[in-house]
């Protein structure tokens, strides 16, 4: 079970920025049981979006998004409505954010932070991963999470350790991350998106809340008694 | 006149590092210091470099002061958090070091300690916020401070990087956090570094480009396998290959390399790595 609780809608709303039209992606997995995108949520965004004057191209729930393959085959019918999009909004955890874009030529942002629980983990596939830190920056990463990505978690942008778009630390199991984000956003057209990066990260929000500070039995129970 | 004040007044200038030692001997340190002292403008004092545990960069700096020679003071973001970090930047204040030259650090299993906790709570772009944040009278909690410092902040960048975009990037957000001049990664290829610094001009911040003196073919060698962002072409391998007196040929490879660069930047930083003593040969072979 992964924890995602909704950004303040200011701020998705300022990913957005230029971007009119936009696709929409919920998840019948963790975010479901959160609130986080399940369709009515995915249904209430739309509408909120509608009134800060952007167009839905489309959307689509779909059972578990952290299964890449399974975004793919849910996404394909969808594939028209992706195009005529200027970006997509993930309303999940970090591992569906950076799933769907790993599956999608297009800027994905993500609607939610990943709230940390202190040790308990959903399944996930070995590329897709999330340090639930509660404070998502894969707006602004094409996708690619820094924290995950990069073996020093550097948020600011690559160190000099990179050399044949390999990380120097490990150079025959690990890429760059700090390359594949520059690749991505290359490709995507959205460096700029690299000079808007926090510059100081907060840690204390990597902290599980109180409720969750406990065992996986005691914090799903809260979670049980909070719905 | 201090490194700032060279700088600000168009001097090219000449900075060169000297790596404190693995325990407590400090003779081989205050001798390198010695030669250096009235030759170069400033020197570095690296910050446990490649991860190895070694004496500290700001006692280091401490001790160049002592002798009279304008310190360096380098700072990584491996081993101390954010609270550590700005204590010492106070810390190096207070003992009258100016210049911090801040780097994110490599990382710990490069070093001699692999088992060590990695920290990386801040990094080189941070760091430097951090420290302008504290030149303005607050820390990162924007908590007020009594009395504020003054520092002079460096950064570094590469070069020789492939791609060199990312490093651009980073190298404005440095000079938007704070940076006011940089020191390079080793670079051995002329034409690379002019096409770099034709972009890097743009952020009106004087670089100082970065020498590693050559030893060896099997070290350039060595460096073209292992470390990133260095690249030593063929043709300079092959000079220090044929050369019976390597370490002059390494003398003659950094005076060549850094009149043929002077042109296009503001300073020279040369690290020597080992061979600090031969600093002063380099400075008088290139008539700096």
């Amino acid at each position: 079970m992964i924890i995602s609780e909704l950004k303040p809608f200011p701020e998705i709303v300022s990913y957005l920025d230029g971007d009119k039209k936009i696709f929409i992606v919920g998840c019948k997995g963790c975010a479901e049981v959160c609130q986080t995108g399940d369709e009515p949520q995915v249904l209430e965004m739309k509408q909120k979006l509608e009134q800060e004057g952007k167009t839905i191209t489309g959307y689509c729930v779909i059972d578990f998004l952290c299964d890449k393959a399974l975004v793919k085959t849910r996404l394909f019918p969808h594939e028209d409505e992706i195009d005529a999009a200027d970006s997509l909004l993930v309303m999940t955890c970090g591992i569906g954010v950076q799933a769907t874009a790993a599956v999608v030529n297009k800027l994905v942002h993500p609607a939610a932070n990943t709230i940390n629980v202190g040790g308990t983990r959903g399944e996930w596939r070995g590329s897709e991963r999330c340090r639930e830190c509660g404070d998502c920056v894969l707006d602004l990463t094409g996708g690619i999470c820094p924290l995950t990505a990069c073996t020093k978690w550097l948020i600011n942008g690559p160190c000099g350790g990179t050399k044949d778009g390999k990380c120097e630390v490990e150079p025959d199991v690990r890429e760059c991350g700090w390359h594949l984000i520059y690749e991505r956003l290359k490709k995507l057209g959205r460096l700029d998106k690299m000079q808007a990066l926090p510059m100081v990260k907060n840690y204390a929000k990597m902290q599980p809340p109180k409720e969750l500070r406990s065992t996986i039995m005691w914090a799903l129970e809260q979670q049980e008694t909070k719905v | 006149m201090s490194l700032r004040e060279k700088l600000q007044n168009g001097k090219f200038v000449v900075t060169a590092e000297i790596g404190p030692a693995k325990g407590v001997d400090i003779q081989e340190f205050n001798e390198n210091a010695e030669l250096l002292k009235g030759r170069v403008d400033a020197v570095n004092c690296t910050d446990q470099q490649s991860a190895v545990m070694r004496l500290g960069s700001l006692a280091a700096c401490h001790l160049l002061k002592q002798k009279g020679v304008e310190p360096v003071f380098q700072m990584t973001c491996r081993d101390r958090n954010r609270i550590a970090l700005q204590s010492d930047l106070l810390n190096a204040y207070v003992m009258g070091v100016e210049n911090v030259l801040c780097l994110t650090g490599d990382y710990v299993t490069l070093g001699d300690h692999p088992d060590a906790k990695p920290v990386f709570d801040l990094d080189s772009v941070s760091l430097l916020h951090a420290a302008r944040k504290l030149e303005q009278g607050k820390d990162l909690a924007d908590k007020e401070l009594k009395g504020t410092p003054k520092f002079f902040l460096g950064a570094c960048v590469t070069p020789g990087a492939d791609p060199v975009e990312p490093q651009l990037i980073k190298m404005e957000r440095k000079v938007k956090a704070g940076a006011q001049f940089f020191q390079t990664q080793a670079i051995y290829e002329p034409n690379t570094f002019e096409a770099f610094m034709k972009e890097a001009k743009k952020f009106g911040v004087p670089v100082l480009v970065g020498i590693v003196v050559l030893r060896s073919a099997a070290m350039a060698k060595f460096m073209n396998r292992n470390v990133a962002g260095i690249h030593v072409p063929d043709a300079l391998i092959d000079e220090m290959d044929q050369a019976e007196n390597k370490l002059q040929k390494g003398i003659e490879i950094a005076a060549r390399l850094i009149n043929e660069m002077k042109g296009m930047c503001q300073g020279t930083h040369i690290m020597a790595i080992g061979l600090e003593s031969k600093v002063p040969a380099i400075i008088d072979a290139a008539k700096l």
